[in-house]
């Protein structure tokens, strides 16, 4: 092996993976507030349409990333008045939330499939997905704002009793996960394969939700576990070109497989489980409770 | 105010959802008078994707503009290749269609189901191989463009490395992958392939993922028989040389596109629904390629190419046209050294049609 070929692979992964951290931190925030947001998926397709959509008819990328932004915003904002203030079940909601994020970007999106457009380099959002880990660790972990989040999901009513407004942090941990969502789709349909066709984010939304739990909601283990997610998938491919036959379908279903295992894992030791997973996740909230 | 909200909201997701089936149902309703036959169509994918589901459509307005107010269309797009496949096959056989064309492999024994209910409705399948009284298949030999396409990349390579991107192991990407290595490999023996399987018709992540893994590969020319131009794409990028997929995709890739095998089914579709029409439709078996022209080479690309290779790439189309050139002339040997088709004669569509093998020179084997 020659270190051109290896750069080459190297340079490949980063590429495939950025969209998982992306999408996996901003979930990871979420679940941290103690909120379970399924809709990932659907986030991702309608930030990677309006961004796409934005590029097309004003040409600015500035433009599109704010748009892209702000669709992320609204819906994960309707995602938190549902389960935040109306008390929805967050699994149903957050289905409902992917289901309609389908529907909607299939249908903004139709009058602009296959119009090329010129892609942006994915290596400033390369480097920002490594800060953004990095941010969101020291934040979580060494902030007051940080600690408050845990707490809010560790246990709400206790949150409250030291006076803590627990809706208002996970409208906060809600929308900075919808964002990074958007950015996740917004970076596959501009700079990882330049185009707009309906369902492109081809199930890494679902990747990310799985990538939360392998991390058991660590940062740093999010990124390293990503980079396995996503390593592996490249050094599959390389592997098959170098003429070894392995069985792909079982590499496509490796993500799922190692985040089985894991469950698995942690829940066989009820204190690791609740050293882990934040103890209020999928509680819903009532004030006066 | 909490009730307030509540109602607002309840009053909102109404509206939302009476729009989205106003907006869905819009293709369905269409006024005919009596005498005009309705033709439908079932689509795996949107219209919109510039590939597989695209050249259907392009095929339905052909169908359109031909046969005029003898006809009128109606299609329903993203039906899965499961049991919503039946409802909405169904749906269009109870609201009176004469004749049904259901675009994708998978819909094979679907289609079969509802036919078994409507005698009287006809149904056209396309790749695949069940028929019945009012069932018929029908097929093109994309094949015989691998054997244009290989030609050319076989004489358009310096590294002597071709990547190719396939799907799925079924018979018509094997036989792509087979048409393409013979005639690559008869214009230069050096020439090697290296295949990845991404196990999807359609990921552009994963498609261009697998494009830059063969690049970095050394592959300096990228085939794909996957339906996004994601590879294309890629291979723009990397300023490397790619054939497109299905359709003319020159427009998203214009220094790498060389050309392109064309799906062109708008005269098949106009002459089975004029069978209906007359009432001469029977039940048969289709397999077209280049001299009926259900398969067209795209313009070839005169900045890439230069003027002999594109004559000679001519002469290749015409050739498989009048005969005097096959996809699979013998002799043929497998991966094991067995001769599979002997001097002087080619390959029979039993064969073709059920072949899993790789032919001898391609490294690797057939995922099982």
């Amino acid at each position: 092996m020659n270190i051109e070929l290896i750069i080459g692979i190297l340079n490949i992964v980063l590429i495939s993976t950025t969209p998982l951290v992306f999408a996996g931190i901003g979930e990871l925030v979420t679940e941290k507030s103690g909120v379970l947001n399924l809709g990932l998926e659907g986030l991702m397709l309608v930030g990677a349409v309006t961004g796409f959509i934005t590029l097309v008819l004003t040409g600015n990328y500035f433009y599109s990333l704010i748009l892209s932004i702000i669709s992320g915003v609204i819906l994960s904002g309707i995602f938190a008045f549902l389960v935040l203030n109306l008390m929805t079940n967050q699994i149903a909601t957050g289905l409902a939330l992917t289901i309609f994020g389908i529907g909607l970007s299939a249908m903004l999106g139709k009058k602009f499939s296959g119009t090329p457009i010129e892609g942006l380099s994915p290596y400033y959002f390369i480097v920002i997905s490594f800060l953004l880990v990095f941010s969101v660790g020291y934040f979580l972990s060494k902030t007051k704002s940080g600690l408050i989040v845990r707490a809010v999901g560790e246990n709400h009513n206790s949150a409250y009793a030291l006076g803590y407004n627990v809706i208002k942090t996970r409208y906060f941990t809600i929308i900075f996960g919808g964002v990074m969502s958007s950015l996740a789709g917004y970076y596959i349909s501009i700079c990882y394969a330049p185009m707009w066709q309906e369902g492109m984010t081809a199930g890494r939304g679902w990747i990310a939700l799985a990538l939360v739990v392998f991390a058991t909601w660590k940062p740093w283990r999010l990124l390293v576990g990503a980079y396995i997610f996503g390593g592996v998938a490249i050094m599959q491919m390389n592997l098959q070109a170098f003429g070894v036959e392995l069985p792909g379908q079982i590499f496509n279903m490796m993500p799922y497989i190692a985040t089985l295992i894991v469950l698995v894992f942690i829940s066989s030791n009820k204190v690791r489980l609740k050293l882990s997973a934040p103890s209020c996740l999928n509680i819903p909230y009532e004030k006066n409770s | 105010m909490k009730k307030q909200s509540l109602v607002l909201v309840v009053i909102a997701a109404i509206v939302v959802i009476a729009g989205i089936f106003f907006i869905t149902n819009q293709n369905i309703q269409k006024d005919v008078s009596d005498d005009q036959k309705k033709i439908g169509f079932i689509y795996i994918g949107p219209p919109g994707d510039h590939g597989w589901t695209y050249m259907h459509d392009v095929g339905r307005q052909y169908l359109e503009k031909e046969l005029g107010d003898s006809v009128s269309t109606t299609y329903i797009e993203n039906v899965p290749e499961n049991a919503d496949a039946v409802r909405s096959i169904r749906k269009l056989a109870e609201s009176g269609h004469d004749l049904i064309f259901t675009t994708s492999f998978n819909y094979m024994d679907q289609t079969l189901e509802v036919a078994s209910e409507f005698p009287d409705v006809k149904f056209e399948h396309a790749t695949g191989f069940k028929r019945a009284d009012n069932v018929s298949t029908y097929s093109a030999r994309f094949y015989e463009g691998r054997t244009v396409i290989g030609h050319i990349a076989g004489k358009m390579t310096e590294t002597n490395t071709i990547g190719y991107i396939v799907s799925f192991p079924i018979p018509e990407v094997i036989r792509g992958i087979n048409a393409f290595y013979l005639a690559a490999s008869k214009v230069n023996p050096d020439v090697k392939i290296k295949i990845i399987w991404v196990y999807s018709w359609y990921d552009p992540g994963k498609e261009a993922d697998a494009a830059n893994t063969l690049i970095n590969q050394g592959a300096d020319i990228i085939v794909q028989h996957t339906d996004s131009y994601a590879p294309c794409q890629a291979a723009e990028k990397a300023g490397v040389l790619a054939f497109g997929q299905a359709s003319n995709q020159e427009a998203f890739c214009p220094n790498a596109h060389m050309t392109a095998i064309e799906d062109i089914w708008g005269p098949y579709y106009a002459a089975k629904a004029q069978a209906v029409v007359d009432g001469t439709w029977s039940s048969e078996d289709t397999w077209q390629g280049f001299k009926e022209g259900m398969v067209e080479m795209s313009p070839y690309n005169e900045k890439l190419l230069s003027s002999d290779l594109i004559a000679e790439a001519k002469a290749i189309e015409e050739g498989i046209e009048n005969g005097t050139i096959h996809s699979f002339e013998g002799p043929i040997y497998n991966q094991a050294g067995e001769l599979v088709v002997k001097e002087g004669e080619v390959a029979d569509d039993g064969m073709l049609a059920s072949m899993m093998f790789y032919v001898q020179g391609i490294d690797g084997e057939v995922p099982q």
